[in-house]
């Protein structure tokens, strides 16, 4: 039973007294969400106010952003969101390159497009796997984890590592693609899309998903607007903001892809727009493959001590969870003066607490996930 | 005193039987509620593309051992403040319904330890313990997460019970009887015999066949209806408080669940022990229609995800009640043409 | 009436089609490769941790300490120690101690040496209850692989190697090859 003490009378809005409990969803969460502690107060199934608690897993990346040189803080990059790596190192290098002025060659851009949007499908399958775990289908996520060891295996052949890339250099990458990924890549684009139809199958059209997320944790424009979120949450909920068209970087300006975006704002616009971003980025693939030039991947001329002109440089790139900005304050040394890292996960958690409130615990929960965080990019 | 020893005698097969039957039942429930974990968990990963189970024996087949023996060297905590009698007796009230329907389903065509009339009646008599069985381990655990479960428990399992009685009333109505062996002898015959497909007598009945099921799935807290135990605040749910055999006996008495309900629901709709081709009826085939209803239940859990919990409880109320309303008009309607 | 009638058809007609998606893949095969009885072959890029490489000519290590790896490591988990051993015109490397347990297999080191004396091995079955296994000497551990490789020269059955833990470069086998554990195949010569 619940004990008197833990038991509050407060009044509500309308003047009536109502008890409520405090519970700790967390920091130790199944799947997904990583060490975050979310405070509901709750009024029996209803949440009254959800209050994230996140640090649990700040490690001071930008702190050892002030005590690295450039090269060095790279491998940094790829820990920030581990799940889209390739699009934070290439935020980062993009900063640096921006500010030496370093010409990156065109293969490179190509190559870099390739990986990056590879990763946000890796990104997305596991967000999807580990959403569906949460609202209970064990399943999709071993068919999720399958394709994305499809991935990984591709990406492992050229850059060595799974996870963790830091595959691309301050003026290019750090070495050339074989046939064997170029190859791989077209089969896996070729097996890819008709498992995104057994998906539509299997889960989006099923009629239990369908009523755990239609209609559940609405987000407004206005709501969206007055928290900065962006990525997916923004998309589904009407405003197509993607910073591949609104501030294009890279060699994206060249490819024919369109923004999913849904204008009704739940749980479920968020979901599809994760789907079809995971069927743009297929295209977008297939076209880097058809028009990659040949060429050096290196830029000439990349000082082996890197000092950046003092002056303040910024880059932003669409990662998987949303807009990711590296703003390097440099003084005209090896090591910058401040990298600010702008990470998404952070403005989209922080309207889980307006969003949610009064709704129910599973609905609250469902809205959690299709906001798709990742706790070390909150905490860095 | 020859008449007295001839009374004793002819007395004596009875209990004898009974015992046979009490050990036999217990041993077929253990045995199954060990197994059927195995076969879950093998049939998880065979639906995920993934091995399942195999270190522990041949195919992973002494693994409900090493889970049984583990479960047993653990140390069954009370919490204090919990009421510890109810905590205690909580699993083995939820346990005891099961194995005691167990008797009345009819195995094979002399394998039924009692042959009651009311045999029917007396399955969803016990039934009904099982909702005060987890409402008393979530109550008397004194943690909000089992309140919180079992008050969920208490709603899910009233309203699924009233569309499975409509059912089960319309089925008493089709045979025109309680008692469980002579429901199986009325399906004497091949396949179109059994009351599945007795379609003239009742046009809903596969749908009723269908709504059984489902209840069935919600009463035994089941995916896709398995708020209780896998969902509340991700915690257990009413069981969070039970250690060791505690928990296993819970687990073990929601296979047992499962086991009732696919047996009776292949006495009711699919035959029983008749056979589908018309010949060597026997317990055989009871036990292949019940197992293929068992793997169709793993099957929907490895599939679905979580219904919402209002979604569970609108589907009860406001499609599977009317349904199962409109079946029973529907049949006894027919009856009263087929007779007239 | 009519449209949630054909709401109930449309949801039972998506609950059969996931339910036979899922038994399709039922009897598909599995694709998991069972790690300890089977191994994956790592690709030729993979970055296992850092090795040091041997000069063929001289049969000693090109490295010869100019501490560029251990200037652009991140984790500061390189030590070089070098010397001018008696007659020799260049240093060389006397230590090369590698902190694996700050090592975050980036490859700055690598990238940075210009004589290409450091490369990446391709070990992953790293497991061990010590920490002392983890702060690897590679040095140490190119010359034992120089004295082991003597000694077989040496002897007339060298068809073999024996699986010590300094062992040279061992390839896992193929997932279509299941093997005991503790097998290893005959190493190809360098």
């Amino acid at each position: 039973m619940i004990v008197k003490e833990q038991v509050r009378t407060e009044m509500s809005a309308d003047g009536a007294p109502r008890e409520t409990f405090v519970i700790n969803i967390g920091p130790q969460h199944p799947a997904t969400h990583g060490v975050l502690r979310v405070k509901m107060t709750m009024d029996g199934e209803y949440v009254v106010r959800a209050e994230p608690v996140c640090g649990y897993i700040h490690r001071m990346q930008e702190k050892m952003g002030e005590n690295r040189t450039y090269a060095q803080f790279l491998p940094n990059t790829s820990r920030i969101d581990y799940l889209s790596a390739m699009t934070y190192t290439h935020a980062f290098v993009g900063a640096v390159e921006r500010a030496a002025k370093l010409q990156v060659p065109p293969r490179a851009e190509y190559i870099r497009v390739i990986t990056s949007e590879l990763n946000r499908i890796s990104s997305h399958l596991v967000w999807w796997g580990a959403f569906l775990l949460d609202l209970g289908g064990f399943t999709p996520l071993l068919y999720a984890f399958d394709d994305r060891e499809k991935i990984l295996d591709l990406l492992e052949g050229i850059t060595g590592s799974r996870l963790t890339y830091s595959y691309y250099r301050i003026g290019g990458l750090c070495n050339d693609v074989d046939d064997t990924f170029i190859k791989g890549t077209r089969a896996f684009v070729a097996q890819m899309r008709p498992r995104l139809k057994m998906y539509r199958g299997l889960v989006t059209d099923n009629i239990i998903l369908r009523k755990r997320l239609i209609d559940i944790g609405p987000i407004s424009k206005e709501m969206c607007r007055k928290y900065g979120a962006t990525g997916p949450v923004i998309r589904g909920s009407g405003i197509p903001y993607d910073v591949r068209r609104v501030e294009p970087y890279s060699v994206y300006p060249e490819f024919d892809f369109i923004i999913p975006t849904f204008q009704e704002g739940d749980s479920m616009s968020r979901y599809l727009v994760r789907m079809e971003e995971m069927a743009q980025s297929l295209r977008i693939i297939e076209q880097a493959l058809d028009k990659l030039p040949a060429g050096p991947v290196m830029a000439e001329k990349v000082p082996r001590v890197l000092k950046l002109p003092a002056g303040d440089y910024c880059y932003a790139v669409e990662a998987a969870r949303g807009r990711f900005a590296v703003r390097i304050v440099s003084d005209n040394k090896e090591i910058p003066y401040r990298v600010k890292l702008r990470t998404p996960s952070l403005s989209n958690l922080s309207l889980f607490e307006e969003a949610s409130a009064g709704m129910l615990l599973p609905d609250a929960l469902a809205l959690m996930g299709s906001l798709d965080l990742v706790i070390p990019d909150i905490d860095r | 005193m020859t008449s007295l020893s001839k009374t004793v005698s002819s007395l004596w097969p009875e209990p004898l039987r009974l015992v046979l039957f009490l050990v036999g039942i217990l041993s077929f429930v253990g045995l199954n509620a060990a197994y059927l974990v195995w076969v879950e968990r093998k049939g998880a990963g065979r639906f995920q593309r993934r091995p399942g189970p195999t270190e522990v024996g041949w195919a992973g087949l002494l693994q409900p051992i090493a889970d049984a023996v583990k479960l047993l060297s653990k140390q069954l905590i009370v919490p204090a403040g919990a009421d510890t009698t109810l905590f205690r007796v909580a699993p083995l009230l939820m346990m005891s319904p099961a194995l005691m329907s167990l008797a009345v389903i009819p195995f094979g065509p002399s394998l039924a330890a009692r042959n009651i009339n009311v045999g029917l009646l007396m399955i969803f008599a016990f039934g009904s313990i099982n909702v005060m069985a987890i409402m008393l381990g979530g109550w008397s655990s004194r943690n909000k997460y089992a309140i919180i479960s079992a008050a969920r428990v208490v709603s899910q399992n009233v309203a699924y019970e009233i569309p499975m009685l409509l059912v089960v009333i319309t089925m008493i109505m089709v045979t025109g009887t309680m008692n469980l062996n002579e429901i199986v002898l009325q399906q004497a015959g091949a396949f179109w015999h059994w009351n599945f497909f007795k379609v003239w007598v009742n046009p809903l009945m596969p749908v009723t066949f269908l709504i059984f099921y489902i209840c069935m799935l919600a009463e035994t807290n089941r995916a896709p209806f398995d708020m209780t135990e896998a969902e509340s605040e991700l915690v257990a749910g009413a069981y969070t408080e039970y250690a060791g055999m505690g928990f296993g006996v819970f687990f073990m008495a929601e296979y047992a669940n499962i086991l009732l309900g696919c047996a009776l629901a292949t006495v009711l709709f699919l035959g029983g022990w008749q056979s589908p081709i018309g010949i060597l009826p026997g317990v055989f085939w009871f036990l292949v229609k019940m197992y293929f209803l068992i793997f169709s239940v793993v099957w929907i859990r490895w599939t679905f995800p979580r219904t919402q919990f209002y979604g569970l409880l609108n589907l009860s109320w406001e499609i599977l009640i009317p349904v199962s309303l409109c079946t029973l008009i529907l049949s006894s309607a027919m009856m009263k043409l087929l007779h007239a | 009436m009519k449209n949630s009638l054909k709401e109930i058809a449309i949801g039972f007609n998506s609950l059969v089609t996931g339910m036979r998606i899922t038994i399709g893949q039922f009897f598909k095969p599995s694709v998991t490769v069972q790690y300890p009885h089977e191994s994956l072959k790592m690709p030729e890029r993979f970055r296992g941790h850092i090795e040091l490489v041997r000069d063929p000519a001289t049969g000693k290590a090109v490295c010869f300490a100019c501490k560029l790896c251990e200037r652009a490591c991140p984790s500061d988990c390189i030590t070089v120690e070098g010397a001018k051993l008696d007659g020799a015109k260049k240093r060389s490397v006397t230590q090369y101690i590698l902190d694996f347990t700050k090592c975050s297999l980036c490859g700055s080191c690598v990238e940075a040496c210009r004589d290409g004396a450091i490369r990446y091995s391709h070990e992953y079955n790293l497991a061990s209850t010590n920490k002392e296994d983890y702060i690897m000497d590679l040095f140490k551990r190119l010359e034992n692989e120089r004295l082991e490789a003597e000694r077989l020269e040496g002897s007339p059955k060298s068809e073999v190697q024996s699986p010590t833990a300094e062992a040279p470069r061992q390839e896992p086998k193929a997932a279509d090859e299941p093997s005991t554990p503790n097998s290893q195949p005959p190493t190809t010569p360098k």
